[in-house]
Protein backbone atom coordinates (compact mmCIF):
# COMPACT_ATOMS: atom_id res chain seq x y z
CA UNK A 1 0.00 0.00 0.00
CA UNK A 2 1.47 3.35 -1.00
CA UNK A 3 1.97 5.95 1.83
CA UNK A 4 -0.30 8.06 0.01
CA UNK A 5 -3.50 5.58 0.38
CA UNK A 6 -2.91 5.14 3.62
CA UNK A 7 -2.75 8.75 4.40
CA UNK A 8 -5.82 9.10 2.57
CA UNK A 9 -7.77 5.71 4.72
CA UNK A 10 -6.41 7.72 7.80
CA UNK A 11 -7.51 11.25 6.94
CA UNK A 12 -10.21 13.45 8.85
CA UNK A 13 -13.63 13.49 6.98
CA UNK A 14 -15.83 16.65 6.24
CA UNK A 15 -18.92 15.97 8.60
CA UNK A 16 -21.42 15.34 5.90
CA UNK A 17 -18.88 12.32 5.51
CA UNK A 18 -18.96 11.58 8.82
CA UNK A 19 -20.67 7.83 10.01
CA UNK A 20 -23.70 8.13 12.52
CA UNK A 21 -24.75 5.61 14.63
CA UNK A 22 -28.29 5.12 14.98
CA UNK A 23 -29.94 2.21 16.49
CA UNK A 24 -33.00 1.79 14.29
CA UNK A 25 -34.44 3.18 10.91
CA UNK A 26 -34.14 6.87 11.68
CA UNK A 27 -33.03 6.89 15.40
CA UNK A 28 -29.45 8.82 15.32
CA UNK A 29 -27.74 8.09 18.74
CA UNK A 30 -25.70 11.92 17.96
CA UNK A 31 -22.76 9.77 17.96
CA UNK A 32 -20.68 10.04 14.73
CA UNK A 33 -17.17 9.25 13.29
CA UNK A 34 -14.97 11.38 10.92
CA UNK A 35 -11.74 9.27 10.85
CA UNK A 36 -10.67 5.59 10.91
CA UNK A 37 -9.51 6.84 14.95
CA UNK A 38 -12.93 7.72 15.72
CA UNK A 39 -14.60 4.70 14.08
CA UNK A 40 -12.67 2.80 16.56
CA UNK A 41 -13.43 4.47 19.52
CA UNK A 42 -16.57 4.38 19.07
CA UNK A 43 -17.18 0.70 18.03
CA UNK A 44 -15.27 0.56 21.62
CA UNK A 45 -17.49 2.48 23.60
CA UNK A 46 -20.79 2.69 21.20
CA UNK A 47 -24.10 1.48 21.90
CA UNK A 48 -24.16 -2.25 20.94
CA UNK A 49 -27.78 -2.28 19.37
CA UNK A 50 -26.46 0.52 17.28
CA UNK A 51 -23.38 -1.88 16.72
CA UNK A 52 -25.87 -4.84 15.40
CA UNK A 53 -28.26 -2.38 13.51
CA UNK A 54 -25.24 -1.28 11.37
CA UNK A 55 -23.37 -4.48 10.99
CA UNK A 56 -26.28 -6.69 9.11
CA UNK A 57 -27.66 -3.78 7.06
CA UNK A 58 -24.42 -3.54 5.67
CA UNK A 59 -23.61 -0.01 6.59
CA UNK A 60 -20.23 -0.73 8.24
CA UNK A 61 -18.41 -2.18 4.72
CA UNK A 62 -19.95 0.50 2.89
CA UNK A 63 -18.93 3.32 4.11
CA UNK A 64 -15.04 1.81 4.80
CA UNK A 65 -15.18 0.78 0.98
CA UNK A 66 -17.11 4.18 -0.46
CA UNK A 67 -15.96 6.84 2.32
CA UNK A 68 -12.49 5.63 3.68
CA UNK A 69 -11.65 3.44 0.62
CA UNK A 70 -10.19 1.27 2.82
CA UNK A 71 -11.10 -2.31 0.60
CA UNK A 72 -9.33 -4.49 2.91
CA UNK A 73 -11.12 -3.47 6.09
CA UNK A 74 -14.52 -3.93 3.96
CA UNK A 75 -13.92 -7.28 3.40
CA UNK A 76 -12.93 -8.15 6.78
CA UNK A 77 -16.01 -6.74 8.37
CA UNK A 78 -18.17 -8.46 5.89
CA UNK A 79 -16.60 -11.84 7.06
CA UNK A 80 -17.54 -10.90 10.36
CA UNK A 81 -20.90 -10.20 9.86
CA UNK A 82 -21.01 -13.63 8.00
CA UNK A 83 -19.99 -15.09 11.82
CA UNK A 84 -23.31 -13.72 12.72
CA UNK A 85 -21.97 -12.26 16.19
CA UNK A 86 -24.22 -10.58 18.34
CA UNK A 87 -23.96 -8.71 21.53
CA UNK A 88 -20.87 -7.93 23.28
CA UNK A 89 -18.80 -10.97 20.98
CA UNK A 90 -20.05 -8.43 18.24
CA UNK A 91 -18.65 -5.63 19.83
CA UNK A 92 -15.13 -7.39 20.89
CA UNK A 93 -14.95 -8.96 17.41
CA UNK A 94 -15.42 -6.24 15.56
CA UNK A 95 -13.16 -4.16 17.36
CA UNK A 96 -10.58 -6.11 17.13
CA UNK A 97 -10.79 -5.76 13.00
CA UNK A 98 -11.04 -2.29 13.27
CA UNK A 99 -8.15 -1.57 15.77
CA UNK A 100 -5.62 -4.06 14.05
CA UNK A 101 -6.38 -2.20 11.13
CA UNK A 102 -5.92 1.17 12.82
CA UNK A 103 -2.72 0.32 14.54
CA UNK A 104 -1.52 -1.24 11.07
CA UNK A 105 -1.83 1.51 8.83
CA UNK A 106 -0.48 4.02 11.69
CA UNK A 107 2.37 2.06 11.83
CA UNK A 108 2.72 2.02 8.14
CA UNK A 109 2.10 5.82 7.90
CA UNK A 110 4.64 6.35 10.65
CA UNK A 111 7.39 4.21 8.70
CA UNK B 1 -62.38 44.05 7.34
CA UNK B 2 -60.01 45.66 9.53
CA UNK B 3 -56.33 45.12 9.64
CA UNK B 4 -54.82 44.70 13.43
CA UNK B 5 -51.00 44.36 13.27
CA UNK B 6 -51.11 41.00 11.95
CA UNK B 7 -54.53 40.16 13.16
CA UNK B 8 -57.05 40.67 10.05
CA UNK B 9 -60.79 40.61 12.02
CA UNK B 10 -63.23 39.31 9.93
CA UNK B 11 -67.58 39.78 10.22
CA UNK B 12 -69.75 37.12 9.99
CA UNK B 13 -70.03 37.08 6.28
CA UNK B 14 -66.55 36.55 5.98
CA UNK B 15 -66.63 33.65 8.63
CA UNK B 16 -69.83 31.67 6.62
CA UNK B 17 -67.63 32.52 3.21
CA UNK B 18 -64.10 30.83 4.77
CA UNK B 19 -66.49 27.95 6.47
CA UNK B 20 -68.39 27.12 3.23
CA UNK B 21 -64.61 27.36 1.28
CA UNK B 22 -63.25 24.68 3.68
CA UNK B 23 -66.14 22.21 3.17
CA UNK B 24 -65.83 22.39 -0.39
CA UNK B 25 -63.50 25.39 -2.55
CA UNK B 26 -64.84 24.61 -5.59
CA UNK B 27 -68.21 25.98 -5.06
CA UNK B 28 -69.14 29.04 -7.32
CA UNK B 29 -69.80 32.91 -5.88
CA UNK B 30 -73.72 32.42 -6.77
CA UNK B 31 -73.83 29.08 -4.50
CA UNK B 32 -72.22 31.04 -1.81
CA UNK B 33 -73.89 34.00 -2.18
CA UNK B 34 -77.67 32.16 -2.08
CA UNK B 35 -76.53 30.00 1.00
CA UNK B 36 -75.96 33.61 2.56
CA UNK B 37 -78.41 35.74 0.59
CA UNK B 38 -75.87 38.01 -1.02
CA UNK B 39 -75.29 38.78 -4.33
CA UNK B 40 -72.46 36.81 -5.80
CA UNK B 41 -70.03 39.92 -6.46
CA UNK B 42 -69.91 40.34 -2.46
CA UNK B 43 -69.14 37.27 -2.37
CA UNK B 44 -66.27 37.39 -4.95
CA UNK B 45 -64.95 41.17 -3.43
CA UNK B 46 -64.69 39.23 0.30
CA UNK B 47 -62.95 36.32 -0.96
CA UNK B 48 -60.46 38.21 -3.36
CA UNK B 49 -59.63 40.89 -0.17
CA UNK B 50 -59.34 37.64 1.47
CA UNK B 51 -56.78 36.09 -0.71
CA UNK B 52 -55.10 39.50 -0.86
CA UNK B 53 -54.50 39.87 2.94
CA UNK B 54 -53.34 36.24 3.25
CA UNK B 55 -56.17 35.03 4.71
CA UNK B 56 -56.90 32.65 2.41
CA UNK B 57 -53.38 31.02 1.64
CA UNK B 58 -54.16 28.97 -1.19
CA UNK B 59 -56.57 26.36 -3.30
CA UNK B 60 -55.42 22.67 -3.31
CA UNK B 61 -56.36 18.91 -3.97
CA UNK B 62 -56.10 16.64 -1.67
CA UNK B 63 -55.02 13.27 -3.43
CA UNK B 64 -55.05 9.58 -2.52
CA UNK B 65 -52.20 9.08 -3.61
CA UNK B 66 -53.01 4.96 -2.75
CA UNK B 67 -55.31 4.98 -5.17
CA UNK B 68 -52.72 6.41 -8.02
CA UNK B 69 -50.41 3.64 -7.29
CA UNK B 70 -47.79 6.06 -5.47
CA UNK B 71 -46.43 4.01 -2.30
CA UNK B 72 -44.51 5.84 0.37
CA UNK B 73 -43.75 6.04 4.21
CA UNK B 74 -44.42 8.48 6.55
CA UNK B 75 -42.56 9.25 9.79
CA UNK B 76 -42.71 11.69 12.94
CA UNK B 77 -39.20 12.70 13.45
CA UNK B 78 -38.39 14.59 16.19
CA UNK B 79 -34.50 16.42 16.51
CA UNK B 80 -33.24 17.23 19.80
CA UNK B 81 -31.17 20.02 19.04
CA UNK B 82 -28.16 22.85 20.41
CA UNK B 83 -30.44 25.50 21.16
CA UNK B 84 -27.87 28.04 19.20
CA UNK B 85 -28.46 26.20 15.83
CA UNK B 86 -32.24 25.17 16.24
CA UNK B 87 -33.30 28.07 14.02
CA UNK B 88 -30.96 26.84 11.02
CA UNK B 89 -31.83 23.06 11.50
CA UNK B 90 -35.55 23.68 11.41
CA UNK B 91 -34.99 26.09 8.19
CA UNK B 92 -32.92 23.78 6.66
CA UNK B 93 -34.88 20.93 6.86
CA UNK B 94 -37.92 23.13 5.95
CA UNK B 95 -35.76 23.30 2.24
CA UNK B 96 -35.70 19.91 2.06
CA UNK B 97 -38.30 17.85 -0.37
CA UNK B 98 -38.33 14.99 1.75
CA UNK B 99 -40.07 17.29 4.90
CA UNK B 100 -43.56 17.83 4.62
CA UNK B 101 -43.95 20.10 8.07
CA UNK B 102 -41.69 21.72 10.41
CA UNK B 103 -42.67 23.29 13.93
CA UNK B 104 -40.79 23.36 17.09
CA UNK B 105 -41.77 22.76 20.46
CA UNK B 106 -40.15 23.65 24.24
CA UNK B 107 -40.92 20.89 26.71
CA UNK B 108 -38.08 19.89 28.88
CA UNK B 109 -35.58 20.49 25.66
CA UNK B 110 -35.92 22.31 22.11
CA UNK B 111 -36.87 20.22 19.86
CA UNK B 112 -38.02 20.07 16.10
CA UNK B 113 -40.69 18.37 14.89
CA UNK B 114 -41.14 17.19 11.69
CA UNK B 115 -43.09 15.03 9.12
CA UNK B 116 -41.33 13.58 6.63
CA UNK B 117 -41.84 11.51 3.35
CA UNK B 118 -40.04 8.97 2.01
CA UNK B 119 -40.39 6.02 -0.50
CA UNK B 120 -39.76 3.34 1.88
CA UNK B 121 -37.83 2.24 4.83
CA UNK B 122 -34.07 2.85 3.21
CA UNK B 123 -35.28 6.25 1.45
CA UNK B 124 -36.51 7.51 5.10
CA UNK B 125 -33.27 6.21 6.75
CA UNK B 126 -30.86 7.56 4.01
CA UNK B 127 -32.32 10.85 4.34
CA UNK B 128 -32.13 11.07 8.06
CA UNK B 129 -28.80 9.84 8.04
CA UNK B 130 -27.52 11.83 5.21
CA UNK B 131 -28.83 15.58 5.22
CA UNK B 132 -29.98 15.76 8.91
CA UNK B 133 -27.85 14.04 11.36
CA UNK B 134 -25.28 15.90 9.71
CA UNK B 135 -26.54 19.36 10.15
CA UNK B 136 -24.52 21.54 12.62
CA UNK B 137 -26.28 21.23 16.41
CA UNK B 138 -28.48 18.01 15.27
CA UNK B 139 -27.59 16.50 19.20
CA UNK B 140 -30.20 12.78 18.37
CA UNK B 141 -33.04 11.78 16.13
CA UNK B 142 -36.03 9.49 17.49
CA UNK B 143 -38.37 8.74 14.15
CA UNK B 144 -41.43 6.82 14.40
CA UNK B 145 -42.76 5.16 11.50
CA UNK B 146 -46.66 5.93 11.22
CA UNK B 147 -48.38 2.49 10.32
CA UNK B 148 -51.93 3.43 10.30
CA UNK B 149 -54.22 6.86 9.77
CA UNK B 150 -57.06 7.22 11.70
CA UNK B 151 -57.98 11.21 10.64
CA UNK B 152 -56.30 13.74 8.88
CA UNK B 153 -57.92 16.89 8.32
CA UNK B 154 -57.43 20.80 8.95
CA UNK B 155 -59.24 22.52 11.72
CA UNK B 156 -62.19 23.46 10.16
CA UNK B 157 -62.92 27.21 11.13
CA UNK B 158 -66.31 27.51 13.89
CA UNK B 159 -68.30 30.29 12.79
CA UNK B 160 -68.10 33.02 15.51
Amino acid sequence: MTPSSVARILRKLPRENAFYFFTSIGNYTGENAASLEEFVDKVREGNIKSLEFHLYRGDFEKWVAEVLEDGELAEEIENLKNLKPVGDALRSQLYLVVSKRFEKLKSEFRG
Amino acid sequence: MKLKKQTISLDSLDWNILQALQGNAKQTYTEIGLRFGVAHSTVYDRIRRMEENGVIKKYTAVVDLEKIGVKYITAIMTVFTDPKESENVAKKLSEAKEVVEVSTSLSEELLIIAKVVAKDQDALHSFIAQKVAPLPGVLRIRTSIITRKYKQEELLIEKK
